[in-house]
């Protein structure tokens, strides 16, 4: 009862209503509305305490490993100090909160993302293979893409051109086929949670 | 070469520098780097979320404006916890359940109206105004485009017979479409490296002029 028949049925009840909420034009269905968005957005948040249990749990763990110690004691000390200077002296500007944000984690974050340019260049040079048709296209307009917004490439007469037409028609159609294929499959997805047929979400 | 002075400087140049090193070979220093980088994110994702979501949204409406409905997505957030007591695990489901069945009851007619009537209507629709003949043969491949792209995804047939030449069409629009992804996507990595070499002889060592 509680493990599983009180979760369908809160999931059928919140789902029913939510939807036809769409359909009924009166205040109290958006004040159902606004109301189901705090509460969300409120829950939802609380999920990060469950991250954290998680966060600290794998890192307590490795502590007790000498290979590893070292490097979770600074993730905990990390999070840690991170989250007592957001606390203690907020998030304002000039705060030191939004420098460890500015000079520590934006620099990390953009590094870590630059290194992929590496490994995918080589990795392209690997898959860029012009072995069939459907490659070859996938080639040329990577290339016409990638070489279209470089400073040289806006000054090579037809590129720019090329690129505003492959973004503006085949991938556009490509992206809109996608779009469409999606939405049919999460509205399906989603009557399929609210009605019980899918429960994987229930795990074991 | 005028080198920076400002401590915070030489920390982001040095944590930049620590990452860099994974290019020659897994190393302490990057490891190092790395656990900053997790541990720092982590409390920054946790300080936001308190101060843009929980506090705002659960906290302050329950106890500062005492609105006592509120009590119920407090203790359905609470039940997130649950996982720590074995026993009680199963408590976990009932937050799920909450933001499973909202969730998905306000994203149907939203889905349907804004990413399927949306893009059918200006698919078929492309310029109620009119249009030269250049745009009319773009929005006849974009009709076509998506028709055949659509088609390729449909497995419940298989692709056979008439179904074939269509969805080979359909491969050649999303051929497209991926590497339009992929060009972008490899562009704005390089646009990140470049941004760290910026910093580097730029804002750190001073090297550059443009950026002391």
């Amino acid at each position: 009862m509680l493990q599983r028949k009180i979760p369908l049925a809160m999931v059928f009840v919140f789902g029913v209503i939510s939807t036809l909420q769409y359909f009924v034009p009166h205040p109290l269905s958006q004040q159902y509305y606004d109301t189901m968005l705090k509460w969300m957005i409120g829950v939802g948040s609380m999920a990060i305490f469950l991250a954290l249990v998680s966060f600290l749990r794998h890192h307590y763990v490795r502590l007790r490993k000498k290979e590893h110690a070292p490097y979770s004691a600074v993730a905990i000390l990390s999070f840690l100090f991170m989250t007592l200077v957001g606390f203690i002296g907020g998030m304002g500007p000039g705060s030191v909160f939004q420098k460890m944000f500015y000079y520590v984690q934006a620099p990390l974050q953009a590094t870590m993302f630059s290194l992929l340019s590496y490994y995918m260049a080589s990795a392209s040079y690997r898959a860029f293979r012009a072995k069939s048709f459907e490659a070859t296209l996938l080639l040329i307009t990577a290339f016409i893409v990638m070489f279209s917004v470089t400073t040289f490439g806006n000054y090579v007469p037809g590129v720019p051109k090329a690129l505003e037409w492959i973004m503006a028609v085949p991938n556009m159609a490509s992206k809109r086929g996608i779009a469409i294929g999606v939405s049919l499959g999460s509205i399906a997805t989603s009557l399929k949670i609210i009605l019980g047929v899918e429960r994987n979400w229930l795990g074991g | 070469m005028h080198i920076s002075h400002d401590p915070w400087i030489w920390i982001a140049a040095i944590l930049t520098l620590a990452i860099f090193s994974f290019l020659y070979k897994d190393n302490p220093f990057f490891k190092m780097a790395e656990h900053i980088f997790v541990g720092v994110a982590t409390g920054y994702g946790f300080v936001y979320t308190w101060n843009n979501g929980i506090y705002p949204n659960l906290l302050r409406p329950l106890f500062v404006d005492h609105q006592i409905l509120f009590v119920i997505p407090f203790i359905l957030g609470l039940m997130y916890l649950s996982v720590v007591v074995p026993k009680f695990a199963y408590f976990i489901r009932w937050p799920f359940a909450f933001l499973l069945g909202v969730g998905s009851g306000l994203s149907i007619p939203l889905a349907f109206r804004a990413s399927l009537v949306e893009q059918i209507k200006y698919t078929i629709l492309p310029n109620p105004h009119g249009m030269s003949m250049g745009l009319f043969i773009n929005a006849l491949l974009i009709l076509i485009g998506v028709v055949t792209v659509v088609l390729y995804f449909y497995f419940s047939t298989p692709h056979e017979g008439v179904m074939k030449p269509v969805t080979k069409v359909g491969i050649v629009f999303l051929m497209v479409g991926f590497g339009a992804s992929f060009g972008y996507t490899i562009m704005a990595r390089f646009s990140l490296l470049v941004g760290r070499f910026e910093f580097l002889l730029g804002n750190w060592l001073g090297v550059l002029p443009w950026l002391r």
